[in-house]
């Protein structure tokens, strides 16, 4: 039962691959979006904000056939990314790790946001009449409070990553050592007469993973306010 | 020499303001809802007027006829806030580092010591301000305003959110530190503290100056 075949290690690997590179790539522009929405006010405000959850409430498959359209050999975008960069999403487990960071995004956005929101403004004034240019402020006294909230968030973005499955399937397939994560390996194991139990060590290893991430990003929860309070 | 002379509409209450000062403490008088935290936040650069002028030696803050605002972080005025406002992630060595590394100072372990032993903070270095008395983390906010090397300090009813014992704990401190020399504004509703502390007096009301003078005016 624990024997963890070669061919399942490979989609394990995939997986903490994808979600890695998926996280690490989409929590800059996470956190420049969610100071975006939390400090400033500006026309379309709303528009951006409902257009970041919108992977949250889009059938999964409509996310992954929005992004063969656009990031596909024949996208618009991806046909100019082929050509100009050499960079192919379409079949890849760049694609896969493209359709887990856009999936995981609302999730990775929303605590960060929150964390700027509990900033105490009049601790940013103070920095600025220390001598703080506004880039300053935000890199010494927004950043650093924020932290445990962007922690929080890149713990879950990375565990919606690591099982997300239908945009990922609808964008890059299920190609095995090239897209076959997780997710799409139990979806092809539990298709095949005796699959059940690699798909149940699979699922397992699944558990485990969703848990682990939960446990860490309620950790970082206690942490921030620990932090806010300077003790 | 500060001069200022600025309007100010907030909601309903307009905030009409007018003074020069010579004086080495300028004290900022009148009761709660006078206007005075609008008037100080507006020379730090945290607020900007709708009309008129601020000008520190000859400098000019804010001339909003010529579109001049110089923001907050260029105008090297401390600030020290009645509620202190520490950086409540950074200890105590590092919230009064703060303003030498923003402004790219040198490091200055002289003025350093003599401003931690003016103020008695040396002791409280490895704390954090969660762990400070609210007279305690006044003083690092003294400390960490003067160590910025401001060329004003404003002080917002610095002793307001302390009991009477921590007051006369703090004191002797402040007038230490306006025998050293360095301009201040300090905004109070309480006349005794003014009489120990100002060389100058702006009286305010309503959001308008209703006397300027020495300390005499407080009578």
């Amino acid at each position: 039962m624990f024997e963890i075949s070669p061919a399942e290690w490979t989609a394990i690997l995939l997986s903490l691959r994808v979600a890695v590179v998926a996280t690490l790539v989409a929590t800059p522009f996470g956190i420049a979006l969610a100071w975006l929405l939390a400090r400033r006010e500006f026309w379309g405000k709303s528009i951006l904000d409902a257009l970041v959850h919108l992977p949250l409430v889009l059938p999964p498959v409509v996310t992954g056939y929005l992004l063969l359209l656009t990031f596909g050999r024949r996208g618009l975008v991806g046909a100019w990314l082929a050509d100009n960069l050499g960079i192919v999403f379409a079949f890849r487990w760049t694609g896969a790790a493209l359709a887990c960071g856009i999936m995981s995004f609302p999730l990775l956005v929303r605590p960060i946001r929150l964390s700027i929101e509990a900033i105490d403004r009049r601790l940013e004034q103070a920095s600025s009449t220390l001598g703080a240019a506004p880039w300053q402020v935000f890199a010494t006294v927004t950043l650093p409070l924020a932290l445990p909230g962007v922690l929080a968030g890149m713990v879950l973005g990375f565990a919606k990553a690591i099982g997300e499955f239908g945009a990922t399937i609808t964008f890059v397939s299920n190609i095995p050592g090239e897209t076959q994560t997780i997710s799409s390996a139990i979806y092809s194991l539990i298709q095949t007469p005796d699959g059940d139990t690699a798909a149940g060590r699979l699922v397992l290893i699944s558990i485990v993973i969703a848990m682990g991430a939960l446990i860490a990003s309620e950790w970082f929860a206690r942490r921030a306010t620990k932090r806010l309070h300077g003790n | 020499m500060l001069r200022v002379d600025v309007t100010k509409q907030l909601g309903e209450f307009s905030l009409e303001a007018a003074f020069e000062s010579q004086g080495r403490v300028t004290g900022l008088f009148g009761a709660s809802g006078a206007g005075k935290t609008s008037l100080i936040n507006m020379i730090a650069g945290l607020l900007r007027p709708d009309r008129g002028v601020i000008a520190l030696d000859g400098e000019t803050l804010d001339d909003t006829s010529k579109g001049i605002h110089v923001p907050p972080h260029r105008r090297r005025i401390g600030y020290v806030f009645q509620d202190a406002r520490l950086f409540p992630h950074l200890d105590v060595r590092q919230n009064l580092d703060y303003g030498r590394r923003m402004n790219r100072l040198a490091v200055d372990s002289s003025q350093h010591n003599r401003i931690t032993d003016l103020l008695d903070i040396g002791p409280l270095l490895d704390r954090r301000p969660g762990q400070l008395s609210g007279g305690e983390r006044q003083r690092v906010a003294l400390g960490r305003a003067l160590l910025s090397k401001p060329r004003l300090l404003l002080l917002d009813e610095p002793l307001g959110s302390l009991d009477e014992g921590r007051k006369e704990e703090i004191l002797p401190y402040l007038v230490r530190l306006r025998d050293e020399g360095i301009p201040m504004v300090y905004v109070s509703h309480d006349a005794a503290e003014l009489r120990q502390l100002a060389t100058q007096i702006v009286m305010l009301k309503r959001g308008r100056v209703t006397a300027l003078g020495g300390v005499k005016v407080l009578t």
